[in-house]
């Protein structure tokens, strides 16, 4: 049988539609994948504001300075009596962390707060969090270089396990917790690092 | 009970584990050299040695230093011979003297770590011990004073 110019005209017809069908499908597999990319990127980046917030408060963040005497109280003023925290992290001889700060909270208002091991960051690497953006927390937590040579699988461990993190959930009489819980801050983080530890814009 | 090591001495002490240490220092073994100014650690007058390290006793429970070598004035030296204790009658340091164990106390740790310290140096580490007669200048001298002391016992030594 012969084509008629009827059943060309048919067939011409159906090749366009299924290249128009097949552009519709094409397109819209490539858009989703586009807005899973994105909505990755975004459940990374809104995961990390959280826990920048929780970075930024003042039972963090004190111990985080920007210099070398740590911050006290929910107004993040200097540290009484201007102490340092020496080559170590740990103070000065005669002036330790751990001249006041015992391993558990002294019961009362304005009494050294506690847990063991109280200590800043070790000098050479002071992983500051006072002053900084969410993008520069965002990526100085993530260099090994700049977060104390941890993998972050360890800093997940360091902020699920360090007895120091959870005392900022424990603080005592008189100062506040961050505003989230450690659970919830644990799965933030988390969030952050499974969907890419993505550095916020 | 409580098993405390002072001044080379073992004590059982009969009180909760939670209680600050300079109680369990002044009414419980009698020493009361260490004394009380503020209860929460922002005076320096209570400052005693842990295992070598300086400590707030006033808010250090006796459950923390149990089987620790504790010393507190009346321990650093058996006949005042240390050389702050010597620096500080020849400098005639203290007024009232009620902070003046503590001064001492705090001093003793710097000198072990930094026998030769600078103003700064001293700063840095008498900034937790307060002096409500402000013997500070004397303070300083005397620190001076006992630092060199310590270096020339070492050169006799070597
Ligand atoms: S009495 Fe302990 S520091 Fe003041
Ligand atoms: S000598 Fe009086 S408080 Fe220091």
């Amino acid at each position: 049988m012969t084509n008629t110019p009827k059943n060309s005209g048919f067939a011409r017809v159906g090749i366009v539609a299924a290249a128009w069908l097949l552009i519709v499908v094409v397109t819209n597999l490539v858009m989703a994948e586009q807005k899973q990319s994105t909505s990755k990127e975004d459940i990374s980046s809104a995961a990390f504001l959280k826990v920048y917030k929780v970075l930024q408060h003042p039972r963090c963040m004190n111990c985080h300075p920007a210099g070398h005497i740590p911050l006290q109280g929910d107004n993040s003023v200097a540290h009484n009596m201007r102490v340092k925290g020496g080559k170590d992290g740990k103070g000065i001889p005669g002036m330790k962390c751990m001249t006041c700060h015992q391993t558990q909270n002294v019961t009362g208002k304005r009494t050294p707060p506690g847990a063991p091991n109280w200590h800043l960051p070790h000098p050479d690497m002071p992983l500051v969090f006072q002053g900084k953006t969410p993008a520069e927390l965002a990526k100085q937590l993530k260099d090994p270089k700049t977060n104390g040579n941890k993998t972050l699988e360890q800093i997940l461990h360091h902020v699920s396990h360090d007895p120091l993190v959870l005392w900022g959930w424990k603080p005592g009489e008189g100062r506040t917790a961050p505003s989230i819980s450690h659970k919830e801050f644990v799965k933030q983080m988390k969030i952050w690092i499974d969907n890419g530890a993505v550095v916020p814009k | 009970m409580v098993q405390l090591k002072i001044n080379q001495k073992k004590y059982e002490i009969e009180a909760d584990k939670s209680m600050p240490l300079l109680w369990a220092l002044r009414d419980k073994v009698g020493l009361n050299g260490t004394k009380f100014g503020c209860g929460v650690a922002q005076c320096g007058a209570c400052t005693v040695h842990v295992d070598g390290e300086a400590v707030r006793s006033c808010v250090t429970p006796i459950s923390a230093v149990e089987g620790k070598e504790i010393t507190t004035i009346e321990g650093l030296s058996p006949d005042l011979s240390h050389p702050l204790q010597q620096a500080w009658i020849a400098e005639d340091v203290p007024q009232c003297g009620y902070c003046q164990s503590g001064q001492i106390m705090s001093a003793a740790v710097l000198l072990k770590h930094n026998d030769q310290p600078t103003d700064e140096d001293i700063n840095d580490v008498m900034t937790g011990n307060i002096c409500r007669c402000g013997t500070y200048n004397r303070i300083r001298r005397a620190i001076h004073q006992a630092a060199k002391t310590v270096r020339k016992q070492k050169e006799d030594n070597s």
